[in-house]
């Protein structure tokens, strides 16, 4: 599968101060990727250097297979970019504001209407295309946001935070654009919410404090960490045995040894396992010193991946 | 041919929030009635002058001195030099101050625009619009010329003077308008350096020697007036090149660094 991006090492500094560091991901063509993180995470900086719009203080980032710094023109032909808050021309109209996008992005001048009109049925801009930006609803705004990145149909568009401040119902609307993207684009979204990237997205990437802390599709997020039941216990007694014995017991995925006596059991959502799981240690004359259950919802696994960094 | 497609892109862009918002309408307005004021003035005096030299018994000094490019032309070119002062910081200190604050730079440096098709987009607009106005005022000597005979080379020099000032001045107010975030400060930053421009040369009648005479050279106005007595000099035209593109190229740099800094 042919990479779409990749980053290498990421690192900025704005003066002394830290806001990425070392960021490590690969998002291949076709994806649709969520990039997770509370605010201040470094979600908009990496989304910026992946845009060309700032260079990166150390380490590289490619797009399509060009550098973000050395070849940026490339670059920027290659994705469109949905800044975070919208940010629109308020003095120009909508079909006003398309048109110098599509010339700024090099379409040629017989294509341009034809680009425009496209752009604005696929966001359903229809309506507003002669008012000037500065009359636009946020939910339009945001339209437009996407209308522009959509012009000349580049292979990637990056999205800071394209549903921050919209109504519910506008947040749904703009699901359903991102999701009909699927397909002929690369998508790379951030987000500080967590369902909205598990609905949308193939994958989640979770940054916290400018580091990478997961990276999987929200599936496996959710199987491992979230709504699969999980049970830790502490148990003195051998540790390859304990671990067999505890695998060993009917509907259990894994048993995971985390040293110093403690295993990791997970399985299946709904299937209480404590009592057997008691009942095996019990048998085989090992001391049990803990049992508890770890239950985790997708936002749990946030938040807990998120305060283990800052603890 | 991409560049030369994104330059017009940004060119047309501007023109279009120019047109759009009244600062053209306005600034335009405060250009002309005081052109027109200036020019109608001087008109009426030279007509006073040339009615009483006619009637004394002609003094040569005098004579040489009455002719309209003299006494209408050359104070009208000082006054509209002077007035460019204050009109340039209106019309560039939005363009790269508000993109900035209101986040667009993201989307225009996101654009596969090369950082000279932006600033040359932005200054090609600025110039434009300075052009129309000064396009309004050759109107002036078009009217006297239907009643008296006018040096039309020595009026094109002066206008050339004109353009190639008001296109200096605009390339300084573009760069004070990459320096802030903050329209007034930038207006405020172009007017300040502009002024400083405009009178560094009058450290020369101090009597600062060398230094003083360095500084002359330097002097917007002192390269201006040149002009406005009909000669074109090609040290001028240097001059004035040169610093356009010093200030365009000011403006770059300070492009670039936004990228590595914040
Ligand atoms: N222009 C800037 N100058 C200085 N610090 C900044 C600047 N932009 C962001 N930061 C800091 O960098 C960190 C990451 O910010 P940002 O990338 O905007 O996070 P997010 O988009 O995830 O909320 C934050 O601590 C923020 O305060
Ligand atoms: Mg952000």
């Amino acid at each position: 599968m042919q990479t779409m991006i990749e980053a290498q090492d990421l690192t900025k500094y704005y003066g002394p101060q830290l806001a990425v560091s070392r960021l490590d991901f690969e998002v291949a063509a076709g994806e649709i990727v969520g990039f997770l993180g509370p605010n201040g995470a470094g979600k908009t900086t990496t989304l910026k250097i992946l845009a060309g719009f700032l260079a990166p203080s150390a380490g590289t980032a490619r797009i399509n297979g060009y550098d973000c710094v050395t070849d940026s023109l490339a670059v920027r032909r290659s994705l469109g970019y949905v800044p975070e808050n919208v940010a629109i021309y308020p003095d120009l109209t909508v079909t006003q504001f398309l048109r110098f996008a599509a010339r700024a992005k090099g379409v040629s001048a017989k294509a341009e209407t034809g680009e425009v009109d496209r752009v604005v049925g696929a966001c359903g801009l229809e309506e507003v295309r002669g008012k000037l930006a500065a009359a636009l609803s946020k939910g339009f705004r945001q339209r437009l946001g996407l209308a522009q990145a959509l012009i000349n149909q580049p292979p990637l568009l990056i999205m800071d935070e394209p549903t921050i401040g919209l109504d519910p119902s506008q947040i749904v609307e703009i699901r359903q654009l991102i999701k009909n993207l699927e397909g002929d684009h690369t998508v790379m979204l951030s987000s500080h919410i967590l369902p909205e990237v598990s609905q949308l997205c193939h994958r989640v990437i979770i940054i916290n404090r400018g580091q990478i802390v997961a990276s999987d599709t929200p599936e496996n997020l959710s199987r491992q960490l979230g709504h699969g039941s999980r049970v830790l216990l502490t148990v003195a007694g051998p540790d390859e045995q304990v671990r067999a014995a505890l695998a060993a017991v009917s509907g259990v995925n894994r048993a995971l040894g985390q040293g110093e006596g403690k295993y990791l059991v997970e399985a299946d959502s709904g299937v209480e396992l404590r009592p057997q799981l008691a009942r095996v240690v019990v048998e085989r004359g090992w001391q049990l010193l803990e049992l508890k259950s770890q239950e985790f919802t997708l936002e749990e696994v946030f938040i807990n991946l998120v305060t283990e960094e800052e603890s | 041919m991409m560049q030369i497609r994104g330059w017009l892109a940004v060119v047309r862009k501007e023109l279009t929030i120019y047109f759009g918002t009244p600062i053209f309408y306005i600034t335009g307005f405060f250009f002309l009635l005081l052109a027109g004021y200036f020019f109608y003035t001087n008109v009426v005096y030279y007509s006073i002058i040339s009615f009483q030299a006619a009637q004394q018994a002609s003094n040569p000094q005098i004579a040489a001195q009455l002719n309209p490019l003299q006494m209408v032309f050359r104070p009208l070119f000082a006054i509209l030099a002077i007035i460019l002062l204050f009109l340039v910081p209106f019309i560039t200190m939005r363009l790269l101050a508000e993109e900035k604050r209101s986040g667009t730079a993201e989307l225009l440096f996101t654009y596969p625009l090369t950082d000279w098709a932006v600033i040359a987009g932005k200054f090609g607009a600025a110039l434009l619009l300075y052009l129309i106005l000064l396009a309004f005022t050759v109107s002036y000597p078009l009217v006297l010329g239907q009643i008296i005979r006018l040096d039309w080379g020595a009026l094109g020099a002066g206008y050339l003077g004109l353009v190639l000032l008001g296109a200096a001045c605009l390339s300084l107010g573009l760069f004070a308008s990459s320096l802030t975030e903050n329209q007034i400060v930038a207006g405020v930053v172009a007017f300040a350096l502009l002024l400083l421009f405009w009178i560094i040369g009058w450290v020369q009648e101090l009597g600062a020697g060398d230094l003083g005479r360095i500084f002359q050279s330097l002097s917007l106005m002192e390269h201006f007036e040149n002009f406005t007595k009909g000669v074109i000099d090609t040290r001028d035209l240097v001059y004035c090149l040169s610093f356009i593109y010093f200030f365009l190229f000011l403006t770059k740099r300070q492009l670039e660094s936004r990228r590595w800094r914040a």
